[in-house]
């Protein structure tokens, strides 16, 4: 009885507020994306089954049923059954082409009765259960060898290969997010910044490669590009042989071991330098080598052309969506470009647009505050676990629920490329909302535990 | 460090939304451009009708067939076509030039056939239903109570690009008015457009009014016109006037209300409506004796003897001449070589009797003493400068300001225009009144529309002013322009217009217009038989009754030989009509005998038309 009362006592109540206001919000966004004009506007009909929104009431009605049946269960079962949650996890997603039926040239949808099911949806928190479980293992330290980071990568790099297989490209990139996990946990800051370092170059050095200075065959692209490696180049000399020009002062004892040192992260530099040059003309050689609409859709994510009716045509619908709502928004149910279908897959990737056009600047920087504070929090209750199990996991949850949420938004802002992957708790659907409820729920569950640890 | 970057990339994001959403208006604009579909209600446009109230504009509904193609799939295209009365092959191409039309989609409706009449497109409404995909939209479209005045009431079509440029009211497809009364009183009559906000999807499909209708506006009603004209007197005059060409105008003088105005040939106004209206247009464009041409405000023309009575008050006001100063006139005027002919009468005479019997000689001799007195005027172009001052004056020369497109101004010569035609080798000018004499009878280089002549009638009526003619009587809850309520004096003093007034008449009595003599009004009247090219125009101008004048009428017949022969007996039955309402039994076998007299005209190749 006791023991029950402080499991209770100790869940963290904030986060189940901002889970249940962020499910709350997502309703009325997809009341707003979903209703069709000319139908009646009183809860009754938005709630009735048949619309979609109904559907919705009854995936979070069943979402929230799932958060207190997770609740409720007892912690120790996830680290036990971690391996084979994620066996099992791994046999459905080999499964899933085989049952599947094409939606839009995806095969990662599994028909059940009335439902459809997506199982890449959970194979995120069966994956980070894997991870956490691996990574609490006695002794291991992720610094100690190359082989046990590459187990890591490998981890999810099989379900990320598996869903790729389902034509499901988007949901796969999610668990390069994991890499911050990784980094939390000892890998080492140059893997995540050179990867880093190699996204922004082949971004900003094809987004301005149409702009010639003038005289000259050196694009302004170029020019940015040699001042981001400069920039990098200055910044890595100064964290990393900073410490070393102090220390050379100090006594002439380790004078030898210091230089071969400096020499070591010298070289490094160097080294980084080059392969920052030459993967920057390699990648605009091979980008000038590929088929036109392949450059096309490239130049489109990274906002050179302006395609009102190609590839860009989303992205420009969702701006103009948004930019409608200005300070307060429409009003419920008053937004005109989602109610009249302007935006594509406004009530799924697109959903933030509603937010935008309906609730305006207000509502959406409330929504965006709200994922900030459940974010920050995720690494408030990560750091705090007395566990490696439960600080991995938590880790996870926060890399995958930072990746959705920077991803979506930033594509709908027209900040990011167009990744097809959902906004957690808005866009419509049962397996994103159910997949979202475990990955959260397990975490929560897992950190009220904690209190047991500490007795 | 992870907790810091989020933060930074949301801020990020809260930085572009603000920018997104409250810095700048073109997403607003966009995203309503995108979901509003402003559809025009269009008013209906104002009637027309005469002085009396009898309606000759009305609006008549017409219908539209529209389609959307992609619905139409399946349709019994062959009994389509047999309601429609439209033949399979042009079904074919029409449904090619809606696919290739700019904007087209298959969603929306397209315009398949416009214009038809309730009775052209009654079995399609019977069995619309059978035609899924196809629908019908109702128009209005003008029509006429009858095929008169087609010049005066004018038409409507649709509107020209440069129109549109002009005035933004317009958009593409609009009607505007393109001739006569529907086109100087477009503003009045069009009235004011509603529109309804509707929302439209991505596909093009309207799904319902914006916010149920709360910021629609609803259209204002154009006004309706009363003209000055009277039907049964344009009646008159278009029948008089069939098979002869010229013109008949008649003015109410105390207000400058045109009653009548007439031009020959003429056309049926109800055949430029709808569908035909092109086509006809075109036709009437290429027809002989320019049907199009309004003469009785474009024509130009030699005023003959009826412009004597404007040189009889310029020299009487500038005292050349008094009421008796008398003039010889052997058969004409006669000064060394030059001599211009006239009929038998007494001679020497006064100036009421040289009105009456419209005496060559007498103008002559009096304009010559007024363009070759060289102690009154130092130079012949002085005479010349005060002569034209007075017809200027006198409503010639430039458009009177008839509220109608295409008034022409005439011409009266100046010092100037002598100056360049009449010099020597030197290029000085060398000329006097004598070169320029024929302009004392209204021919030579002067040359007057018949409205300009009416105008005369109605100046010499009211005994010297006049106010600029106009058709329109009242305008419905608005006003007339004010120019069409204002006296313009000429420089002749009133005196000098009594002389005048008796020596028309003088010439009903006993004079040229004794056929136009009635005991039961007093008529004045003044003949003109015009020279050029071909046989004499027959030409009258007139008013009765002399006191409180009620009518002032001009008539003008092409090569209808002396004035008595048609312009007299026109004018007076135009009187007739007018002052009594009705024609006498005897006066409609004279008017029978007229219409069945013929004029022969050399077929003419058409003369190009001016640019309106």
């Amino acid at each position: 009885m006791e023991k029950k009362k402080s499991t209770i006592g100790s869940i963290d109540w904030l986060t189940i507020c901002i889970y249940v206001a962020l499910l709350a919000l997502g309703w009325t966004s997809i009341c707003g994306a979903c209703y069709e004009y000319g139908e009646p506007k009183d809860f009754l009909s938005l709630a009735a089954f048949s619309t979609r929104t109904g559907m919705q009431l009854v995936w979070i009605g069943s979402s929230l049923l799932l958060a207190a049946l997770i609740l409720l269960l007892d912690d120790r079962i996830y680290d036990t059954f971690a391996y084979l949650i994620y066996a099992l996890m791994l046999l459905l997603l080999i499964a899933t082409p085989f049952l599947a039926h094409n939606i839009k040239g995806s095969m990662s949808w599994i028909k059940i009765g009335p439902f459809s099911l997506q199982p890449a949806e959970f194979a995120k928190f069966a994956t980070s259960l894997a991870l956490a479980k691996f990574m609490s293992a006695y002794g291991f330290r992720l610094r100690d060898s190359w082989r046990n980071l590459f187990a890591c990568i490998a981890l999810f790099l099989v379900p990320m290969v598996l869903i790729v297989l389902q034509k499901e490209t988007g949901s796969a990139l999610v668990y390069l997010s994991l890499f911050l996990m990784l980094y939390r946990e000892g890998m080492p800051g140059s893997i995540l910044f050179t990867g880093i370092a190699a996204v922004s170059y082949i971004v900003v050095g094809l987004r301005y490669s149409e702009v010639h200075l003038i005289g000259t065959w050196f694009s302004l692209g170029d020019a940015l590009v040699l001042a981001l490696i400069a920039v990098y180049v200055l910044g890595l000399l100064y964290v990393y042989c900073r410490h070393t020009a102090l220390l050379q002062d100090a006594d002439g004892i380790h004078q030898a071991s210091l230089h071969a040192l400096r020499f070591k992260r010298h070289a490094y530099i160097t080294l980084f330098a080059i392969a920052s040059l030459a993967l920057h003309f390699s990648a605009s050689a091979i980008v000038d080598h590929m088929p036109d609409h392949q450059q096309k859709r490239i130049q489109v994510l990274l906002g050179l052309r302006d395609d009102p009716n190609g590839v860009g045509y989303n992205q420009i619908q969702a701006r103009i969506a948004i930019g409608s709502g200005g300070l307060a928004g429409k009003g419920f149910l008053n937004g005109t470009q989602t109610k009249l279908k302007y935006v594509p897959e406004q009530e799924t990737d697109f959903i933030f647009c509603t937010v935008g056009e309906e609730q305006g600047f207000i509502g959406s920087a409330a929504v965006l505050i709200l994922f900030l504070i459940l974010l920050w929090r995720l690494i408030h209750l990560a750091e705090r676990q007395p566990t490696v199990f439960g600080r991995v996991y938590g880790y996870c949850v926060f890399s995958i629920f930072a990746f959705h949420v920077i991803i979506n938004v930033g594509m709908v802002l027209g900040l990011m490329p167009v990744i097809g992957i959902p906004l957690p708790f808005f866009s419509y659907g049962g397996s994103s909302l159910w997949g979202f409820t475990f990955l959260l729920f397990i975490f929560l569950r897992i950190d009220a535990g904690r209190i047991r640890m500490q007795r | 460090m992870l907790g810091a970057s989020v933060a930074l990339i949301i801020v990020v994001y809260l930085i572009r939304l603000f920018t997104l959403q409250l810095m700048s208006d073109i997403y607003k604009d966009r995203a309503d451009s995108n979901a509003f579909l402003r559809r025009i209600q269009f008013p209906a446009r104002g009637s027309i009708s005469d002085r009396n109230g009898k309606l000759l504009v009305f609006n008549q509904p017409a219908y539209d067939i529209m389609v959307v193609m992609k619905e139409q799939e399946g349709v019994d295209t062959l009994s389509l076509c047999q309601s429609l009365g439209i033949t399979p092959e042009w079904y074919v191409q029409r449904m090619e030039e809606i696919r290739k039309m700019k904007g087209y989609s298959p969603l929306t409706q397209q315009l398949f056939m416009s214009q038809l009449s309730a009775q052209e497109s009654s079995d399609f409404q019977e069995k619309h239903t059978l035609y899924h995909g196809f629908s019908i939209q109702k128009r209005s479209i003008r029509e006429y109570t009858g095929p008169w005045a087609a010049h005066l009431l004018g038409d409507v079509g649709e509107v020209s690009p440069s129109e549109i440029e002009r005035d933004d009211y317009y958009r593409s497809g609009d009607y505007i008015g393109k001739q006569g009364v529907e086109r100087s009183y477009e503003k009045q009559l069009r009235g004011i457009k509603g529109s309804e906000i509707l929302l439209r999807d991505v596909h093009g499909r309207i799904k319902g009014k914006y916010q149920n209708g709360r910021y629609d506006v609803l259209p204002i009603p154009g006004k309706n016109l009363t003209l000055s004209i009277d039907l049964e007197l344009q009646k008159l005059g278009e029948r008089l006037m069939q098979g002869k060409l010229g013109a008949i105008v008649a003015i109410e003088p105390a207000t400058g209300e045109v009653l009548c105005l007439v031009t020959s040939p003429t056309f049926d106004p109800r055949e430029m409506t709808g569908r035909q209206r092109g086509q006809h247009f075109a036709t009437l464009a290429r027809a002989p004796h320019t049907p199009l041409l309004n003469r009785a405000i474009q024509g130009i023309y030699p005023p003959g003897s009826t412009f004597k009575t404007s040189q009889a008050l310029t020299f009487l006001q500038e005292g050349i001449i008094t009421k008796d100063t008398r003039y010889p006139c052997n058969h004409g005027f006669h000064y060394g070589g030059l001599k211009v002919g006239c009929h038998g009468h007494p001679s020497p005479l006064d100036l009421v009797p040289s009105i009456a019997t419209s005496c060559n000689g007498y103008f002559c001799w009096g304009l010559h003493a007024m363009l070759d007195n060289r102690s009154k005027y130092p130079t012949v172009q002085d005479a010349m400068s005060t002569w034209r001052d007075y017809m200027v004056s006198m409503g010639f020369g430039y458009p009177l300001g008839i509220d109608l497109p295409g008034e022409k101004r005439g011409l009266i010569p100046n010092a100037e225009f002598y100056n360049a035609k009449l010099h020597d080798r030197n290029g000085r000018p060398h000329w006097n009144g004598l070169s320029v004499i024929s302009i004392s009878i209204g021919q030579g280089e002067v040359s007057l529309t018949p409205l300009q002549i009416c105008n005369l009638a109605a100046t010499i009526a009211n005994r010297g002013w006049f106010i600029t003619p106009h058709v329109v009587h009242a305008i419905q809850d608005g006003e007339l322009d004010p120019k069409y309520s204002k006296r313009r004096y000429t420089d002749v003093s009133p005196a000098h217009y009594e002389t005048v007034v008796q020596g028309m008449e003088r010439a009903v009595l006993g004079g040229t217009c004794r056929s136009a003599y009635t005991p039961n009004y007093v008529t004045c009247g003044k003949t003109g038989t015009a020279q050029n090219l071909g046989h004499d125009h027959s030409v009258f101008m007139g008013f009765a009754p002399k006191d409180n004048p009620r009518i002032a009428v001009a008539v003008y017949v092409e090569n209808g030989g002396w004035g008595a022969t048609f312009g007299v007996p026109f004018g007076a039955l135009i009187i007739e009509q007018y002052i009594n309402g009705h024609l006498s039994e005897a006066s409609e076998q004279r008017a029978q005998a007229l219409i069945n007299k013929p004029i022969s005209y050399a077929p003419l190749r058409s003369r190009s038309l001016p640019k309106d």
